[in-house]
């Protein structure tokens, strides 16, 4: 029965209590390998030769290209949480994908602040709209607008629930958004599209770009083990708050009771 | 405006929003952790963990 | 189910509902672009179908929270949640009823404003056909809106936000197709054809999305 041994496992996983104690295990373990990874593609990123103009700019895409990487898988993490919440009603489903929504956010941020700052000096302006750079921007109001809409309600619980059903209606909007910048690139500009193939990258520049894209998914998933273990914190916080707050109630009763 | 500077300017962007986003979870875990510490010192706990010897029901 | 659809179409018409509101929002805010890019009249021939169909998003939005709100007010969306059909079938008529009180008018009143835009009649009659079209994928898309609003204490402006981006492909087809129409080279059917497939497309996932929000609101 190796399937219902996996399952076993994973119910073991999702248990709070058994996933703060893995979180406090594995936390610095990963920390430290993100550091590490992170110490290796900086200096792997710098140490590239980059005396003719490409080649400086070049630099941007190192951590353009694993932000905008990590904007987009932020995402699928958040829509399996939401399968995860709505299926099988999972409490850490729920806290993954509230703890997930300002790091993408955040790495959403950085790829658009970097992608503009490349765009100034190679095209000559800081936004177009070109068809990648205004889906980016559509994901980044989708984020913001999740994070919004977890904080507008007060149960934990409804809140993702409510919050993962929009995740998963707006992950199947991410592909078509794809789909129609190409017909809305024929319509209006043909071109201005950055186009990397793999063909052309030579291997000085895809090593470090490929050991930055490492590190910052390292960073996200470190991040968001983090995230998640404050976020059950802050749920038993405010649970045994409400208990404390009854048992001070029933208190004051007994008391006012023995006095009259 | 040299490519210098754009480069300069992206690596800071990039790690100024890492760093806050690594303050905030960390901050947040230290209030969080501290204000599960202080409930526990004022005797209120989950109801699955024992409670300690000569303490009443 | 045919009860469902008039009362709701009655209850959009009547003075209360949003369907004539929604109408003069959209000829106000069509009404305002020439003030703000000035009355050059070949410029406003020229982004006249991209102003009329952002005019129309946006006063589809404006109903939106209406959708299932006076349900919850009046205790109705309880029996709807109870009744026996699939939920994501009474879901859809309730779209066709609000797109049908709220959706139709700003079709109907799109070629008037076409005109006051000096909009030829070729690109009027695309921008008609483009929003009749294009329309009832902004209710089903706002239905999903408005599902999750009805779980929110205040959630009219939230719900914009939220729908807004999804919108987003519906307005790109919309606009494209009405603007190939016009210009020769660009061939008209093949955007105006994925507008009718993502119509399609969030006829069912809207519907289906809403019934699932509305299930997990209610408790």
């Amino acid at each position: 029965m190796p399937q219902t041994a996996v399952l076993t496992k994973l119910t073991d996983l999702a248990n709070p209590t058994r996933f703060l104690s893995l979180a406090a295990r594995i936390l610095p373990w990963m920390a430290g390998i993100t550091a590490i990874l992170f110490a290796i593609g900086l200096y792997l990123s710098f140490a590239g030769e980059g005396d003719y103009q490409q080649g400086m700019t070049v630099r941007i895409m190192y951590v353009h290209v694993p932000a905008a990487w990590l904007s987009m898988m932020c995402y699928s993490v958040m829509a399996a949480s939401a399968i995860g919440t709505l299926v099988w009603r999972h409490p850490l489903a729920d806290v993954s994908h509230k703890a997930a929504a300002p790091l993408g956010a955040a790495f959403t941020l950085i790829a658009l602040a970097t992608g503009s700052l490349w765009g100034k000096p190679m095209w000559g302006t800081w936004w177009v709209w070109d068809a990648r750079l205004t889906s980016v921007f559509v994901l980044f109001l989708m984020y913001l607008g999740l994070i919004a809409l977890n904080r507008a309600m007060d149960d934990p619980g409804k809140a993702a629930r409510v919050s993962s059903v929009l995740i998963l209606v707006g992950f199947v909007n991410i592909p078509i958004i794809k789909f129609s910048v190409d017909w809305w690139n024929t319509l209006h500009q043909p071109a201005s599209v950055i186009r990397m193939g793999g063909s052309t990258i030579d291997s000085t520049f895809l090593w470090p770009l490929l050991i930055m894209a490492i590190a910052f998914t390292m960073l996200f998933f470190t991040l968001h083990v983090a995230a998640m273990r404050n976020e059950i914190w802050r749920r038993r916080v405010s649970a045994q708050r409400r208990m404390a707050a009854r048992m001070a109630g029933q208190k004051t009763d007994n008391t006012a009771e023995k006095g009259a | 405006m040299t490519h210098t500077f754009y480069i300069a300017m992206s690596y800071g962007i990039a790690a100024l929003i890492s760093l806050c986003l690594i303050a905030w979870v960390w901050l947040d875990g230290r209030a969080r952790s501290r204000e599960l510490a202080e409930l526990e010192a004022s005797g209120i706990r989950r109801r699955s963990t024992p409670k300690p010897e000569g303490e009443k029901a | 189910m045919i009860a469902l659809l008039l009362r709701d179409v009655k209850l959009s018409v009547r003075a209360g509902g949003g369907a004539l509101i929604g109408v003069l929002f959209f000829m106000t805010v069509v009404a305002v672009i020439p003030f703000g890019v000035g009355p050059d009249l070949n410029l406003l021939s020229r982004i006249g179908p991209a102003i009329v169909w952002i005019g129309a998003l946006l006063s589809s939005l404006l109903g939106l929270d209406r959708m299932f709100q006076t349900d919850r007010e009046d205790g109705s969306l309880d029996l709807i949640l109870m009744q026996e059909h699939p939920l994501a079938l009474t879901v859809l008529v309730k779209c066709l009823a609000h797109w049908l009180g709220n959706g139709l008018p700003l079709v109907i009143a799109s070629p008037l404003l076409g005109l006051f835009m000096n909009m030829d009649e070729v690109a009027i009659g695309a921008t008609m056909l483009t929003l009749l079209v294009g329309t009832p994928a902004l209710t089903f898309i706002g239905a999903v809106g408005a599902a999750v609003a009805v779980a929110l204490p205040r959630g009219g402006l939230l719900v914009s936000i939220l729908v807004l981006p999804l919108a987003v492909p519906v307005l790109i087809f919309g606009v494209s197709a009405s603007y190939a129409a016009v210009q020769d080279p660009a061939p008209f059917m093949p955007p105006f054809l994925i507008l009718v497939a993502i119509t399609m497309f969030f006829a069912v996932l809207g519907p289906l999305g809403a019934a699932l929000a509305l299930r997990n609101a209610g408790d």
